[in-house]
Formats: structure tokens, sequence, C-alpha cells
């Protein structure tokens, strides 16, 4: 099995899956200015479940009296369940809440149960938007440093580290391209969840090339003589069984979760499964290659090639 | 059999007791041998903690309301963090946990109460000192009083009705915690208890000195937001404007009545920056069905690893069993509180847990196919997959260390709850994978000589 013989091919799939999401990403920052829209840990603002034990009320009427009690805090309800709304807003206070929660109840004459409220301010919005980007940007920085220690007796074991990062970020593009799909038609918002998700992917997108760059590091003091393409090539098809079946194994527990796991952790396992799934793509068809293009300097006949097309 | 595989497997199996005691406990005791009527030598509840949003609750992030750029100190953050915890529990909300986070904000948890909006609102009040004529009655420590002052808003808890459903008395204010000026806390020389010293301002020598010398050997009760904080009797008219509080005070109770007269209104004001409430069905209705995704992904996962890995993917399945039965007994003993990305941190590290056997499984195939005899293959496998597992599992800590100081910083308790169980769970399969599993197949092997067959090993 030659991988590194069509290298080119797996960076020409990657770019296509990413190339779509980033796509996406523009028509969404088109229409409400972030790449995906962004839930109320980010942006501030409040979110209401309520549950009504007879039958819902039509959406205007909720909408009417939300207005009413909290004027300006431009509501959006949309059905949730059978019996159930969930309702965004602008922020509003729990007090405004439960005069809002006391008033459908008398207008309505049902039951209501507040299956959840969350009520985040701007400002904390603000700063965990901040905090979210130096996490990611710590992640990436700890992993170059980490893997260049870890493979600090190989040759060049900065290239290990920039390769790993590199399909690191492919991961990431992925995840963030997947999410403003799904964002652009199912209206999925990201969360501190899909950041959670996101960092998960980072962790184990590193790790997946950690065990290819293990197998080669390991090659490299055996077969001295051979050329380093197939060197790494072999590494790739030594290491492959171990990476198909931990991915199968992630897989189905994920898959469990997507399934069976309930509605509030769907968005969270999804982008896991998505993400997981990359990452070991990444290691075997980016990390590795990558290695081998270095190696061989190949950006010099990727300039010459393309001025001879143009000729 | 080698000895050293003895002892891991003693140790395999002890800790595994201990794991199982623990799961299957609520609480865990070692009694005294030497003398079995007296204390347990050791004792710790280890039932299950689970989240607000497992269980219900309500979560509120308040920060000091002061002008961006002026700094809290951390001194006056506790204070407010111990005021607002006493207020919490004078409301009867149980298991009350608040908790400063970075250095102006407080994180605070109420599990399954049923009235965020009263809970919320008394938080924001600031606290009202009052000194209550209560006559020859000594109210006991703790309980409601009413009290003619008037105040803005109503105190934080209803009043207790008084027995025989009559009318609750209705005490006089003397004064308030306007009038003091200092507080401090010292040691009576003679008696040797510790006494609480204040001085007051004209205005209150005034008031406090008519007041005083009318009602020696009367009760003037001091109430905090209504609740009755201490009761001392007036020993001698204080006209000075200078007296002391005695009583029947610790070292600690004193500080504490002293803070509580020093700060009867916080000494930052606050607000709720976030609150998140979770509905007790939304809980229950998740812990079940997360508890079913995950029996589903252990049971795939295990059939899986008995298709293709034969015996050692046996082997594996006894090891992922004992992985579930030391997490679990981990989480209870640290105490981890499990959120639901907790759980499914957890869930997601079975198959990490996995992982681990895998590469060493496919080494282990590899050097059997090299033509090496099978003990020599198992050791071989083993240490020639630790590099690959160690550096890849290494690279998955550090993340998990970046999601937990993320989430500490803004009291994100799913993303923390996420990190700790992941990072647990990485810790557990690195000794489940690499010290159960071996010694397991060893142990098999040395019992078991039919099972030297290659096909046993999925070749």
């Amino acid at each position: 099995m030659n991988i590194i013989k069509n290298r080119y091919l797996y960076f020409l799939i990657s770019l296509l899956v990413i190339i779509p999401g980033i796509v996406f990403m523009i028509l969404n920052w088109i229409n409400i200015k972030t790449p995906f829209p962004l839930a109320i840990d980010f942006t501030g603002g409040s979110f209401l479940e309520v549950q009504f034990s007879g039958s819902r009320p039509a959406v205007d009427q909720v909408k009417s009296i939300f207005l009413q009690i909290a004027p300006d805090t431009a509501p959006s309800i949309q059905p949730l369940g059978e019996d159930a709304y969930a309702i965004r807003s602008k922020r509003i206070e729990d007090g405004t809440k439960g005069q809002i929660v006391a008033q459908l109840g008398k207008q309505t004459g049902t039951t209501i149960t507040v299956l959840t409220f969350s009520s985040v301010s701007p400002s904390v919005g603000a700063e965990v938007t901040n905090a979210a980007g130096i996490a990611i940007l710590l992640a990436a920085i700890a992993m170059l440093a980490y893997i260049s220690y870890a493979f600090r007796g190989v040759d060049h074991a900065f290239r290990y580290g920039v390769a790993a990062v590199t399909a690191m970020l492919h991961d990431v593009f992925v995840v963030l391209g997947v999410e403003a799909i799904l964002a652009y038609f199912l209206h999925w918002e990201a969360d501190a969840l899909f950041l959670t998700a996101l960092l998960t992917v980072i962790g184990f997108s590193v790790h997946d090339s950690i065990v290819v760059f293990d197998r080669v590091r390991e090659n490299a003091h055996v077969y001295r003589r051979i050329p380093y393409e197939t060197l790494v090539n072999h590494s790739i098809v030594q290491t492959l069984d171990r990476s198909i079946n931990t991915q199968l194994t992630v897989m189905f527990t994920l898959f469990a979760l997507a399934l069976f796991g309930g509605d509030t952790i769907r968005h969270f396992v999804i982008i896991l499964l998505v993400g997981i799934f990359s990452g070991t793509y990444s290691s075997i068809f980016n990390a590795a290659p990558i290695l081998v293009v270095w190696e061989n300097r190949e950006w010099q006949t990727w300039f010459r090639k393309s001025e001879q097309s143009e000729a | 059999m080698n000895r050293s595989n003895t002892n891991w497997l003693i140790t395999i199996i002890i800790l595994l007791a201990i794991s199982i005691w623990v799961d299957f406990s609520k609480e865990i005791s070692l009694i005294n041998p030497f003398n079995l009527n007296g204390s347990p030598l050791f004792s710790r509840n280890v039932d299950t903690k689970l989240g607000l949003d497992l269980r219900g609750g309500l979560q509120t992030l308040l920060e000091a309301d002061v002008p961006a750029g002026s700094t809290v100190s951390s001194t006056d953050l506790e204070t407010t963090r111990q005021i607002l915890e006493k207020r919490a529990n004078a409301l009867g909300v149980s298991e009350v946990q608040m908790q400063t986070a970075g250095d102006r904000r407080i994180v605070a948890e109420f599990p399954g109460v049923k009235n965020p909006e009263e809970v919320i609102s008394s938080l924001q009040q600031t606290g009202l000192l009052e000194f209550v004529a209560t006559d020859t009655t000594v109210p006991p420590e703790g309980s409601i009083i009413q009290t003619d002052f008037a105040t803005g808003s109503a105190p934080a808890a209803t009043p207790a009705p008084a027995a025989n459903g009559s009318q609750p008395t209705v005490y006089h204010t003397v004064m308030t915690g306007k009038e003091l000026v200092t507080i401090s806390v010292s040691k009576a020389s003679i008696s040797g208890k510790y006494v609480i010293n204040f001085t007051l301002t004209n205005a209150g020598s005034k008031t406090f000195g008519d007041f005083t010398t009318a009602n020696v050997g009367k009760i003037l009760t001091i109430a905090l937001d209504k609740r009755v904080i201490s009761a001392p009797s007036i020993n001698s008219a204080i006209t000075s404007g200078s007296g002391q509080i005695t009583g029947n005070f610790t070292v600690d109770t004193a500080n504490t009545l002293a803070a509580q007269l020093k700060y009867g209104s916080l000494p930052v004001p606050i607000k709720v920056v976030e609150s998140r409430t979770v509905g007790a069905t939304l809980g229950e209705e998740s812990v079940r069905k997360s508890l079913m995704a995950g029996y589903i992904g252990l049971g795939v996962v295990i059939i899986f690893m008995l298709l293709y890995y034969r015996l050692p993917g046996f082997v594996a399945t006894l090891a992922l069993v004992g992985y579930a039965i030391f997490s679990l007994a981990l989480f209870k003993i640290i105490p981890v509180v499990l959120t639901l990305p907790g759980i499914a941190g957890f869930i997601l590290s079975i198959g990490m847990a996995v992982d681990a056997n895998i590469l060493i499984f496919e080494r282990l195939k590899e050097e059997l196919r090299a033509g090496r005899n099978l003990r020599q293959a198992i050791d071989l496998g083993w240490s020639r997959a630790w590099p690959s597992i160690r550096d890849s599992n290494t690279s998955t800590l550090i993340t998990c260390v970046i999601l937990y100081i993320f989430g500490n910083s803004f009291g994100a308790s799913m993303v923390k709850g996420f990190s700790i169980t992941l990072a647990l769970g990485v810790g557990v399969s690195l000794f489940t994978a690499i010290i159960v599993t071996r010694t397991f197949l060893h142990t098999l092997l040395d019992n078991l000589k039919s099972v030297e067959h290659p096909r046993w090993f999925g070749l």
C-alpha cells in the first residue's frame, strides 16, 4: 500500500472538505458578522426553555407577552418538541423571567415548567470569547513545544511539531467548516461545549499524529539505508490497523452518545465525531506526508511546475 | 510464574476490592480495631455527586459591582462570599456552594432550588444590621424576627409564624449598623473569654446611652437581615460611645460576629452577571440517557475487541471493566462532580482506554508474525508500544489542563467537568492498559497451556 505516493490526492481531498466550510463561514459572515452563530455563552443574552402542561400557545402570543414584560429584548421563539418553546433574547434578569413565566401561565391557563434558563451578561460573553481564542492558541503552542521536545532525539524534531500542528489546524478548519455548514442549514449555535469539543479534537489530533511519528522515529533507527519516503510510508502502513481500530472504538462510543445520549449533548458529540474522524485522517494522510514534502523540499517543484504550465 | 507478576496480581485484586467497596457505598469508614466503640479511624462520604445540569438547580456568577479597572482585595471578596453563603443558608437551600473565581467573581451553586428568582434577589440585597430591643426575650440564634425598622424591600425569608397562629411580635429597632465606627475582638483579662469591642458615632452614642441606661438587665438582640446573630444582655449603661459584647465566644465565633457587625452590608457591592437554571426533570432525563449511551458504547466496544483480538481482546475487556470500576471509585473518593459533559468525557475515555491496548496488541501481533515466541512477543509488544502511548496521551493531558484553566476562570463547570473526567480517564486507562492487561495475560498463559495458539491472538 503506497499512501505517500498519492499524497497530493489526499491533500486535495482535505481541501475539498475545508473549502466548502470556508465558503459557508463567509456566507454566515455576510448574514450575521460571525463565521457561525454564537450562543449566549459568547455574545451574552438569555435563553429560556419553557414547557406547557396543556396545549402550547401560538408563537405570537408568547412573543407579545414576552415583549410586554421585557420590551426591546428581541425575543426569537422556536418550538421545541411537542409542548415546549425555546426563547432566545437579549439579556433578561431572573426576576423578569419569573414575571414572564407567571404571566404566560396566567394568560394561557396552563402550568408552565422552566426546563432551563440561562442569562449571561455581554461583558462576560466577550471575556469568554477572548479566553477561548487564547485557549486555542495556547493549545497549539503547547503541542508544538511538546512534540519538538518528545522528538528531540530525531533529526529535524521541529518539522514533526510543525507537521502535527498543521494537521491539527486542518482538523480545526474541518470542525469550524462543518459547524458553519450545520449552522447555515440547522441553525446550530456554537456554545461553550462546542469550544470544549474543538479543544478535545486538538488534543486527539496530535495524539494520532504522535502515534504515526513514533513509528517513523523508531523505524529511522532500524532502517538507515532506505529512502525517507519509503520509511514514512512503511510507518503509516504499520500503524494503520491501530489507527483504524482506535478510530472505530472511539466512533462506537461517540455514536452511542449521539444516538442515545439525549439532545443536550448531541451537537457536542457530533462535533467530536467529525473532529476525531478528521484527526485520524489528517494524521495518516496529512501529517506524515508533510514530513516527506519537507524532506524533499517539494515546494521548489511546485513553483517550477506552475511556471511550466503557464508557459 | 514470575514474582513481579504475582505481586501485581495481588495489588490489582486489592485495588479492585477497595474500588468495588467504594462503588457500592455511600459512606466508607474504617473501624479502629483497638477501640471498637470509638470513632472510626477513617470516614468519608463517597456518595456520587451530580452537577447542577444533572440534578437541576441554579448556578450564578456574581461580580463585584465596581468601576472597571479598580481592584477588589481578596479579603473583601472572601468576606463577601462568607456573608452571601450565610444569607443563602438562611434561605433554607441545602448544599449551597460558593467559591471565589478570579479576582472579582464568585460562583454560587444552589442544587435543587425551586425559586431561583428569590434566591437571586436575596443575594443582591445589601445586608441590614439592626440592634433590636427584645425586652427579656432571648430569640434563638438564626431565627427570624420582625422589627419596626422600615426597609425598602421585604426581608429575604418570610418570618416564622408564631405559635398558636398569633401575630408575631414586632420589636423596636434601637439603632442600625450605620452607627458603628470600629469593631475589634479581644480577650478579656479576667474571664479569659473573647469579647467584641465597638465604638459608635456621636449620634449613636446618644441613642445607645439613653437606651442602655433605661434597660439594664434586658436583652439587646443583634440581627442581620432580620435574622438573629446574637442576643447579648445589657450589663450596664453604655454612655461613653464604646462598649463590649460579652458572651460565650470562642476566638472563631467572636471573629465571625465581628465580621458580621463590620460588614452588615457587603464589603463590595455585587451584581449577577450570569445565571443558569436547569429544571430537575431535564436533569433526570439526561442522567438516564447518558448512562444508557455509556452501556451501549461499552457493549459495542467489548464485542469489537472480542471479535478482533480474541484472547487478548477478552483480557482487554476484563481490564476495561476494571477501568470502569476504578474510575467510578476515583470519582467518588476525590470527589468529582459529575456533569453531563463530564460523563461524555468518561465515555470518550473508554475509547482511549482501548487505544492503549490496541497499540499493544497490534505490536504483539507484529512480533508474533516476526517469529518470536509468545512470551517474548508480549514483552516486546509492551515495551515497544510504550513510547507512543506515553507521548500521545501526554498531548491529551496537556489539552485537559488548558481546558481546566479555561473552565475554572469562568465558573464554567461543564467545561471543567469534562476536562477532569477525561484527564482521570487517561490516567486510569494507562494503568489498566499497561499493568492490568499484561498481568492478566501472563496469569492466563501461566495457567492455561492450550491458549498458546496463534488463533487465540487473531492471527
